[in-house]
């Protein structure tokens, strides 16, 4: 019963944060810490309790911890009514309302946690510290300064190259279901006053691969950088060249790296920033060519992906093969940065390159 | 031609052909003489590239040269043609060394694609790519491809970034391999055939996408020795073509006509 209750106390979360709750909360908690007659305070982190889907759990795991008011562990719970719940069809007679798409469940580990509590913390996972990856409009939101965002005004679409009848098809629905054009966004934007050219790529468009309009987006806002005397700032992500496009992805690579000949010499300053995942083409082309290359924590980076490499070599890959933090130890990039800190790291390199002929 | 007959699958099968003959058999042909050195002064001399220097009459050039072995045992000393990372840094070396010296470069396409394995990818495989076409994107001298097998990915591309581009009749240049795009594609690498119809991979194809500016024509079935010799022979008319037009050019005008040959990739619509 107890938990049935503590079950919608939590859910109410999603609706409104009602202070009420709260207060139920504790006085169910204290109740529950009387009947078992030992208190239970402390960060859930510290009492390090496995909770990976589908462990089996103990007695002690059951336990309702809170901390700062905040209930911290019901989860199991949550996670058995969410598993019931699929497929909803058969389930029809619960009577608990969990808001569906309120949840998301964490690749690394495993567990389901709240969307709006990963999105205060910067798309980071509560519980494991796993870096989810960023829409462009969060990851713009986060780099740069309120309301500084000015896309290029640069619309274009691809002509269908291979002429794959799905292919259009495929970009329409991904169009409205990301609410993006394509695969990168690019315009100028301030960091804390700096003014920036920016690309921000998305993974959630055809796994951010590069065809005629990457490449062509790309190269532009190099070129604007170019003429702007701005430094050039681009967030890669990318599963690499784009497939459908066949030999015209592929070129998009001597083309954007064509116009980073181009910066250099005009002397201006181009930070490449890592985030996960960067393969492929892109990983062999503009990705690898910043003065600056950075990196987020545990991103995965390379040049062929994994199974091919196993499938050459015949035998698995090593623990940490291909992650940020052994392109760091191999020397391929300048700096592995926190997603809290890139902002700021970012606007510190800028001021620390002043003296390039390329800038204003 | 009969050669229109062939159908981008059989071309695949052609280009990969372990009988075909190898960049070292034509440029043994193509020049008077050929000097190869070695090594990327880094890390090791990788043999899926060739570097070295070569002469046709009075005109030097630095060649640099994707080579598959000509047996197993050639074979396995070149890694089946796919390169490290040292090979491209090999040929950056030899790029910015043709620069000093005012040689034009002229590179020999025919790989499957730059090696994926730990080794490479611990050394920065995609750093070495990426930095052999920035290389050759900015080279103050003429560069001259000639894709003459397989040229697949960007393993290819690191050496495809030249003022003109020649393509064999038979020979393919694709983003990847048949298999590797239909499995991407369609999650099944058995229909390998119908991918290399779509990809649009031959030298026609290309040609019309102004990917390359020359086909060379084959000579139809024959003697090995014979085809080598008319191929290399067609070759080696382009290349002498061309470099005496590219002389009346001054370094900047080369590099800018390189630039705008790879800007203009790629068609868009406007929306």
């Amino acid at each position: 019963m107890i938990h049935h209750l503590l079950v919608r106390i939590l859910i109410c979360r999603g609706k409104q944060r009602s202070p009420d709750s709260t207060k139920m909360v504790e006085m169910l908690f204290q109740q529950n810490t009387r009947q078992n007659g030992r208190p239970m305070v402390g960060p859930y982190r510290e009492n390090n309790i496995n909770t990976r889907r589908g462990d089996q759990w103990s007695p002690a795991q059951y336990k309702i911890l809170v901390y700062n008011n905040r209930i911290l562990k019901v989860r199991k719970m949550i996670v058995d009514k969410i598993k019931k719940r699929e497929p909803s069809a058969k389930n029809k007679t619960s009577n608990i309302d969990i808001p569906v798409g309120k949840w998301i469940k964490c690749d690394k580990c495993k567990e389901i946690v709240y969307k709006d509590d990963v999105r205060e913390n910067l798309s980071i996972c509560p519980n494991c510290g796993h870096y989810f990856r960023m829409h462009i409009n969060r990851r713009l939101k986060m780099i740069l300064d309120e309301d500084t965002y000015k896309k290029f005004d640069i619309n274009i679409d691809t002509n269908n190259p291979l002429e794959i009848e799905e292919y259009p098809k495929k970009l329409k629905a991904l169009r409205e279901k990301t609410g993006l054009q394509e695969a990168v966004a690019c315009g100028t934007g301030k960091i804390n006053g700096e003014e920036v050219v920016i690309c921000v790529m998305d993974s959630g468009f055809m796994m951010g691969s590069m065809g005629v309009v990457v490449g062509e987006k790309i190269t532009y806002a190099i070129e604007q950088a170019i003429a702007l005397k701005l430094p050039l700032i681009i967030f890669c992500v990318s599963g690499g060249a784009r497939m459908q496009e066949g030999i015209i992805s592929l070129m998009q690579m001597a083309k954007t790296t064509a116009a980073l000949t181009k910066l250099d010499e005009a002397g201006g300053l181009y930070i490449s920033v890592l985030t996960d995942p960067t393969y492929g083409g892109v990983t062999a082309s503009f990705a690898s060519l910043g003065d600056i290359v950075l990196a987020e924590p545990g991103a995965m980076i390379g040049f062929a992906g994994q199974r091919v490499i196993e499938q050459t070599i015949g035998e698995s890959l090593p623990e940490g093969f291909q992650t940020a933090e052994f392109l760091l130890e191999h020397g391929f990039i300048d700096k592995i940065v926190e997603r809290k800190d890139l902002k700021e790291t970012l606007y510190k390199l800028i001021q620390y390159h002043k003296g390039g002929s390329g800038n204003v | 031609m009969s050669n229109t007959k062939i159908t981008a699958w059989e071309k695949v099968e052609i280009a990969r052909n372990p009988k075909r003959p190898t960049a070292l058999d034509y440029i043994e042909q193509i020049f008077d003489e050929f000097i190869e050195l070695h090594g990327d002064r880094a890390f090791k001399d990788d043999k899926a590239i060739c570097c070295g220097l070569g002469k046709i009459g009075t005109q030097n050039f630095t060649i640099i040269a994707e080579q598959k072995g000509r047996s197993t045992k050639e074979n396995i000393e070149r890694n089946f043609g796919m390169p490290n990372p040292e090979s491209y840094r090999k040929a950056i070396r030899f790029m910015k060394q043709a620069e000093k010296f005012k040689r034009p470069v002229i590179t020999f396409v025919d790989t499957k694609g730059a090696y994926p394995g730990l080794g490479a990818e611990e050394r920065g495989q995609g750093e070495a790519i990426a930095k052999s076409m920035f290389e050759m994107a900015k080279l103050k001298v003429p560069i001259i491809v000639v894709v003459i097998g397989e040229g697949s990915s960007g393993g290819a591309l690191a050496l495809g970034v030249g003022n003109k581009v020649f393509m064999l009749e038979n020979a393919i240049y694709s983003i990847l391999s048949p298999e590797g795009f239909s499995s991407i594609l369609w999650k099944d690498s058995s229909r390998a055939k119908e991918a290399a119809e779509k990809m649009k991979l031959t030298a026609k194809d290309l040609y019309e996408f102004k990917v390359i500016d020359k086909i060379i024509k084959e000579p139809k079935v024959e003697e090995k020795e014979d085809f080598i010799k008319k191929v290399s022979k067609s070759i080696k008319k382009e290349i002498t073509l061309c470099i005496s037009e590219m002389n009346e050019k001054n370094s900047q005008e080369i590099v800018e006509e390189r630039y705008q040959k790879f800007r203009n990739m790629g068609e868009y619509k406007i929306l």
